[in-house]
């Protein structure tokens, strides 16, 4: 692509390198701008988070469609009191790093707040969520360069990830409040989730469909870091692992 | 009020001596977990306080209610009708008829205004004016407003008065509405179930003829003693369920052993209800341990959601019987395959872009 080729570097900008007296030609050698976006906390959230959500995916889906039954004596077994443990487990550790996300929001970079609201009133933003709607709409080629995340991908992570994450938590600490008794501090804090959404099993049920919300995020969210990654003007990958992101070019727009 | 008979007097003309009398009281008390210096105390809410009027309204509903109701055993149900309480109508019960018991309702209301408690078996249907159900030629919402104007407390009995039940499943055509939609300005104790346990019912009048004040309530408005904890979580087949035993099919080996009827659809983890522990017939048996998952039938909406054998509710508008894992598989895979031509498009634009530098 024409844009990779605008910091190509030559033989003599090698010298004093430690690439002095290689072909900066056979080594495709460019310069690269790096910025710090996610800083460490941010990160480790991340990946941390994506471990939780494909337990609680696991073990949730197996909750509501159990297993093949098995045989012998019921002492000999807690299959299913494993998978509730394991669901609940991660859970409490989803829920905490979700709660220390939103601290973090309040004293990290401007990055660290990206996923908590919509820009609304930005007009940059709704030219932005037009121009990536384009651009994945292969009608633009050429697209944007983001620091933090493109509009389109905010939009997306605000509404079916953060909002989809804060009602997974209230549903689920209300369900886990049936186990946990009516005096528990889970059913005084979030109890009156249950009777809002119409009853028990309406809550299970619609604690079910955040679930696949979050699966179906998850998949579009994979695809299109993996395609921004090679296609964009920007890296995706390596920000979120080692928090520096570099762009491919210094074009200005 | 000096007419009223006290607790003392109706077991005095029933041929209780004093002597028992006493003996009783320090045997309650006993019970209760209280010293010997509160026998006096027993003694004198027994000699002072007068039997509890109660008008007990039918509105649209089966009576299975009242059934359950006078199979209760612990206390005996004419133990509650002709000793503890006194209840002054109840139109399934009574021997009067017509105008003779219509006259006791206004009776009761100006004798004991403030002072009864008003226990509603079903509810009102509102459309057409409430001409859906009509008691001694007037819709039932009038007697039931009428009725509750004067009244203490109101117990609503049943999954009908508590939540609407069958009547007021989709589309609910005569617009039957829980009791607590209606009287707003009383306080009222659910006692849901289709029917209610028998001796849920006689304990929650117990309890507010014992202690004089009205039971404690969850965020629903149930009694907490006998609606704060699911069937789940005291079944007796609890042990199956979290080793993963499960009954596949009614008629498989999982089923003549006893596991556990989740796969069946049984409600018990969504249900809050004493079934497991009071049971049914005199503590005979419930549900489950006759071998069908529970229907969850004290919990609001059941009606409306869902299969009775299956966990999760049916979803509308996706074909007859699809469930929000097959909404949810269809729409992954739909993504999966949009994700998968996006990736193509890319993957050609990239070649076709790269030949364009090359060149």
């Amino acid at each position: 692509m024409s844009v990779t080729q605008s910091n190509v570097l030559r033989d003599e900008d090698l010298k004093e390198t430690h690439l002095q007296g290689l072909s900066a030609r056979t080594l495709h050698a460019r310069r690269l701008m790096t910025v710090y976006v996610y800083e460490a906390p941010v990160r480790l959230w991340h990946w941390v988070s994506a471990l939780c959500i494909l337990v609680l995916c696991i073990t949730g889906y197996l909750i509501a469609s159990p297993l093949p039954s098995l045989s012998g004596s019921p002492s000999e077994h807690y299959q299913m009191g494993w998978i509730r443990y394991l669901h609940f487990a991660a859970a409490w550790i989803f829920a905490i790093a979700f709660l220390g996300r939103v601290i973090w929001a309040f004293m990290g970079n401007v990055y660290a707040r990206e996923m908590f609201y919509i820009p609304f009133w930005r007009v940059s933003y709704w030219k932005g969520l037009i121009d990536t709607i384009l651009v994945y709409a292969f009608i633009r080629s050429r697209g944007k360069k983001f620091v933090g995340h493109n509009p389109l991908a905010v939009t997306a992570i605000f509404f079916c990830f953060t909002l989809t994450s804060i009602f997974m938590i209230f549903t689920g600490f209300a369900l886990y409040s049936e186990g946990t008794g009516m005096d528990s501090w889970e059913a005084k804090l979030f109890g009156w989730v249950i009777p809002l959404l119409g009853g028990h099993l309406s809550t299970h049920f619609l604690h079910h469909w955040g679930m696949w919300v979050i699966i179906l995020f998850v998949m579009i969210h994979v695809y299109t870091v993996v395609l921004e990654d090679i296609a964009s003007r920007q890296s995706l990958i390596s920000a979120m692992t080692n928090g520096y992101r570099f762009f491919k070019d210094d074009q200005p727009k | 009020m000096a007419n009223i008979e006290t607790f003392y007097d109706v077991m005095r003309r029933q041929g209780i001596t004093r002597r028992s009398f006493i003996k009783y009281c320090s045997l309650t008390a006993t019970a209760l977990g209280l010293g010997p210096e509160f026998v006096p105390q027993i003694v004198h809410a027994m000699e002072t306080k007068p039997r509890l009027p109660v008008l007990w309204l039918h509105g649209l509903e089966c009576t299975c209610c009242s059934e359950s109701f006078i199979r209760s055993s612990h206390p005996l149900a004419k133990d509650v009708i002709l000793s503890m309480i006194s209840l002054d109508y109840d139109d399934l019960l009574m021997a009067s008829a017509g105008y003779q018991a219509e006259a006791i309702i206004d009776e009761v209301m100006t004798k004991y205004n403030g002072n009864y408690i008003l226990a509603v078996e079903g509810n009102p249907p509102l459309n057409e004016d409430g001409m859906y159900c009509i008691i001694g030629g007037k819709p039932f919402v009038e007697q039931l407003r009428k009725a509750a104007s004067g009244a203490k407390a109101v117990i609503a009995w049943g999954s009908c008065a508590s939540h609407g039940c069958v009547q007021a499943a989709r589309p609910n055509p005569t617009r039957a509405t829980p009791v607590d939609k209606v009287i707003l300005n009383k306080p009222i104790i659910k006692v849901p179930g289709c029917p209610p346990i028998a001796e849920v019912m006689t304990g929650v009048i117990t309890y507010m003829l014992t202690f004089d004040r009205m039971p404690d309530l969850d965020r629903q408005g149930r009694p907490r003693m006998f609606y704060s904890q699911r069937i789940h979580d005291k079944c007796y087949r609890r042990a199956h369920f979290d080793a993963g035993q499960y009954v596949e099919t009614f008629d498989d080996e999982g089923a003549r052993k006893g596991y556990c009827l989740y796969k069946m659809g049984c409600k018990g983890p969504t249900t809050y209800n004493a079934c497991s522990t009071i049971r049914w017939n005199d503590g005979v048996s419930f549900p489950i341990q006759s071998g069908h998952g529970c229907l969850g039938c004290s919990e609001e909406g059941f009606w409306d959601k869902g299969s009775w054998y299956a966990r999760l509710q049916h979803v509308d508008g996706f074909g007859i019987e699809a469930s929000a894992d097959k909404v949810g598989a269809v729409t992954a895979g739909v993504v999966g395959a949009g994700l998968a031509a996006h990736a193509a498009v890319s993957a050609l634009k990239r070649i076709r872009c790269k030949k364009d530098d090359n060149q």
